[in-house]
């Protein structure tokens, strides 16, 4: 269950570390491309941006709908759903 | 410029603060054991221990230091919010849930499961201690930053009413009244947020001269240099006004100098060639202090009370697509539309002495197109990215790094993973904790580019963008905007002191000082820790008034995860480590990266006000060579010390 589980936290973190490398460097060594505008007055730079806070989320719930039968409690009483 | 009280926001922030401590003392009652002050009983909910994680998160930095970056240069500001949130991923899924199997109270526990060796937990306690300090100062200049406006008291003054109030949620309550404080700030400041960002984009932009004062700057466009006048001749187009020979520090300066022949009031101007001999006067503003202590605002002697002399607010929009005056109501993407093809006035300063002493910084215009706003490497430590030099980047490679490893070896943030019960409410308050700090984070950029012209901002100094934001809207919405920062930085404060005073007390003193200590005595021992670090935290406060509440920050990222991400993730994933290992990589890291930063020339140029060339390495954040050193160090010195 646990390696299970490690192996999709490594996958998921790696498919953001590409996506964060990838924006850093375009920043560092190519900048005039985040100036560039696919969307009518709306820079790469934002977009990109924007994109890299809402993958982190939907990685993260992936995640989270993944793993959703490990990690319980597994010592003492077991108290289901705490809200 | 000056600030003067309201009643209104006086009120309003008082019943915030009031209503939080309540709140505190209420829970505090209720947890007695070193389990419940700790760790609150492992009995948080995890939708609040999601929530509070932003709390924790959100600090003063996030919300005044971002925003007012973004404010005076633009996107860069957004890049810190960017590398904030990437942090969270790798708290998500590299180390949230391994840490929670391994530990108990404090941070040094979970890296100590397998070895029990003293030297561990003595190099774990410290580097928490020399992390949260490092992390307390901006929290504390940031608290002095919101009461000067809100109260009209003077920085310190702030200071040491932030540092009192949580000394006292901290001792009276730990950990469970500081998980529901945060908690409660955390909503709070997400709500806010959206209300003043929706307001923003109702409101849309305008095109205007001046800030929300009503005070208009002037252009002038003459035909040559023969314009300027000279002698008793006045400026064409100025009359009354003569120009004020160059002379000293001010000859080759792009500024004139122009006196009032009724007044007698010097004001200072910029010039700039249009090309064929045409030159554009524009009016700055200027501070001069005098050699005898006096000072001097746009030529007259500052004010004290309102309506008397002193720096015009600024930020505004000079013009608009299509040569309209205002846009009305805009959407979540049109509003970068509009601003992309928009021109925005920024302001730059430019400190002259001349040989009497007279010492004048002028703030002068500097018209930027929409389309550089919007786009990085505007702001003077990110303008390397722009240089065609490798060496020029790394600075911006570095301080990217220190902030994607830097979140998960937060000792505070690490803390709250043992405040659920298991490791299913861990990850799932993980998962709530970057949802609403990522909605946060894409807020901050309206929020910063609203703020930028809204009209209102203090050409001073760029920390209270925000809340000056908000009272250009309305006074409630200022009050209740800073009482949120204000509570933000309790918060933070707060969470601090307690991972401060868990590494003292179960680390330093029960653990390596060998002395047992009953349930009891252990909160008591946690406690004057407490009182003792927040007294630190206050002077530390005071002392660093003029740093800038974002720039701190980015460092103590930096020296959080080059002491102790590496120690974390190599214990979590490597069999090979060793005791030893552990120990040097933790004392490396936190060594190296702080050493790094004391002889930047950043910290040259800030701290010691020393030229920033003095500084002894190459560039000024350390992460990319320091959190590499500590993985280095780990692994040899294990390959050394093994069996």
């Amino acid at each position: 269950m646990r390696a299970r589980q490690n192996k999709i936290g490594m996958t998921l973190f790696g498919v953001y570390l590409l996506l964060y490398v990838g924006f850093v460097f375009l920043n560092a060594f190519a900048a005039e491309t985040m100036e560039a505008t696919p969307l009518p007055g709306v820079n790469l730079a934002i977009l990109y941006g924007f994109g890299l806070i809402v993958m982190a989320f939907v990685l993260a719930l992936v995640y989270g709908f993944l793993c959703r039968d490990t990690g319980e409690a597994e010592v003492g009483e077991e108290t289901k759903d705490d809200l | 410029m000056i600030y003067e009280p309201s009643f209104v926001a006086v009120a309003i922030f008082a019943a915030f603060v009031a209503i939080t401590l309540g709140i505190s003392f209420y829970l505090g009652s209720r947890a007695k054991s070193a389990e419940g002050y700790f760790a609150a009983h492992g009995q948080i909910p995890w939708f609040v221990n999601g929530v509070a994680f932003a709390g924790d998160y959100l600090s003063a930095a996030s919300f005044l230091g971002i925003c007012g970056m973004i404010a005076s240069y633009g996107y860069d500001g957004f890049l810190y919010s960017i590398g904030f949130l990437a942090g969270w991923v790798v708290a998500l899924f590299v180390i949230a849930e391994p840490m929670k199997r391994l530990g108990k109270f404090t941070f040094a526990d979970a890296l100590d499961a397998r070895f029990q060796s003293r030297g561990i937990k003595l190099a774990a306690g410290i580097s928490t201690l020399a992390v949260s300090v490092f992390y307390l100062i901006p929290q504390m200049v940031g608290a002095g930053v919101l009461v000067t406006p809100l109260l009209g008291f003077p920085h310190w003054v702030g200071v040491v009413l932030v540092g009192v109030t949580v000394i006292v949620i901290v001792v009276t309550a730990g950990m469970v009244s500081t998980t529901w404080v945060q908690f409660l700030k955390g909503s709070l400041l997400v709500v806010f947020s959206l209300v003043l960002t929706v307001m923003i984009l109702s409101r849309g932009f305008e095109v205007r001269k001046g800030g929300i004062d009503g005070y208009e700057f002037q252009r002038l466009v003459l035909p040559d240099r023969a314009a300027l006048g000279g002698g008793d001749e006045p400026v064409v187009g100025l009359p009354g006004q003569t120009i004020v020979p160059p002379t000293g520090a001010w000859k080759d300066t792009e500024f004139v100098r122009l006196k009032d022949a009724d007044t007698g009031v010097v004001t200072v101007w910029s010039q700039r060639e249009l090309g064929s001999g045409v030159i554009e006067l524009v009016e700055a503003q200027s501070v001069d202090e005098l050699a005898d202590g006096s000072v001097l605002v746009n030529g007259e002697p500052k004010g004290t009370e309102k309506g008397e002399p002193e720096l015009h607010p600024v930020g505004f929009v000079s013009s608009l697509p299509d040569g309209k005056e205002k846009t009305g109501p805009l959407g979540l993407l049109s509003f970068f539309s509009t601003l992309q093809n928009s021109e925005v006035v920024l302001w730059e300063n430019k400190t002259i002495t001349e040989e009497d002493g007279t010492k004048t910084t002028v703030y002068f215009q500097k018209p930027t197109p929409g389309s550089r706003v919007l786009r990085p490497g505007e702001h003077p430590r990110f303008r390397g990215i722009r240089s065609d030099q490798f060496r020029d980047k790394l600075n911006f490679l570095s301080l990217m790094l220190a902030l994607f490893c830097g979140t998960a070896s937060l000792p505070h943030i690490l803390i709250r993973y043992y405040t659920v019960k298991d490791g299913a409410s861990a990850r799932k308050s993980t998962i709530v904790g970057i949802g609403t700090i990522g909605f946060f984070y894409v807020l901050t950029l309206y929020m910063g580019l609203g703020a930028m012209t809204s009209g209102s901002m203090d050409i001073t100094q760029n920390n209270m963008a925000a809340p000056l934001l908000a009272r250009s809207m309305n006074e409630w919405l200022f009050a209740a905007i800073s009482a949120i920062a204000f509570t933000t930085v309790l918060g933070t404060v707060s969470g601090l002191i307690l991972a401060s005073a868990g590494a003292v007390t179960h680390d330093l003193v029960t653990n390596v000082l060998g002395i047992s200590l009953t349930d009891h005595e252990k909160v008591r021992v946690a406690k004057i820790s407490s009182v003792v670090v927040g007294t630190i935290a206050i002077v530390l406060g005071i002392l660093f008034e003029e740093m800038n509440v974002g720039y701190l920050v980015g460092w103590a990222f930096s020296v959080a995860a080059s002491a102790n991400l590496p120690a974390l993730v190599m214990i979590l994933f490597w069999k090979g480590t060793t005791r030893q290992g552990v120990v040097a990589a933790i004392t490396v890291g936190m060594t190296s990266s702080l050493a790094w930063i004391l002889l930047s020339g950043d910290t040259f140029a800030k701290v010691y006000g020393l030229p920033a060339e003095m500084g002894i390495v190459p560039f000024s954040q350390p992460g990319l060579v320091t959190i590499p050193l500590g993985f280095v160090t780990l692994i040899v010195v294990s390959l050394l010390t093994r069996d």
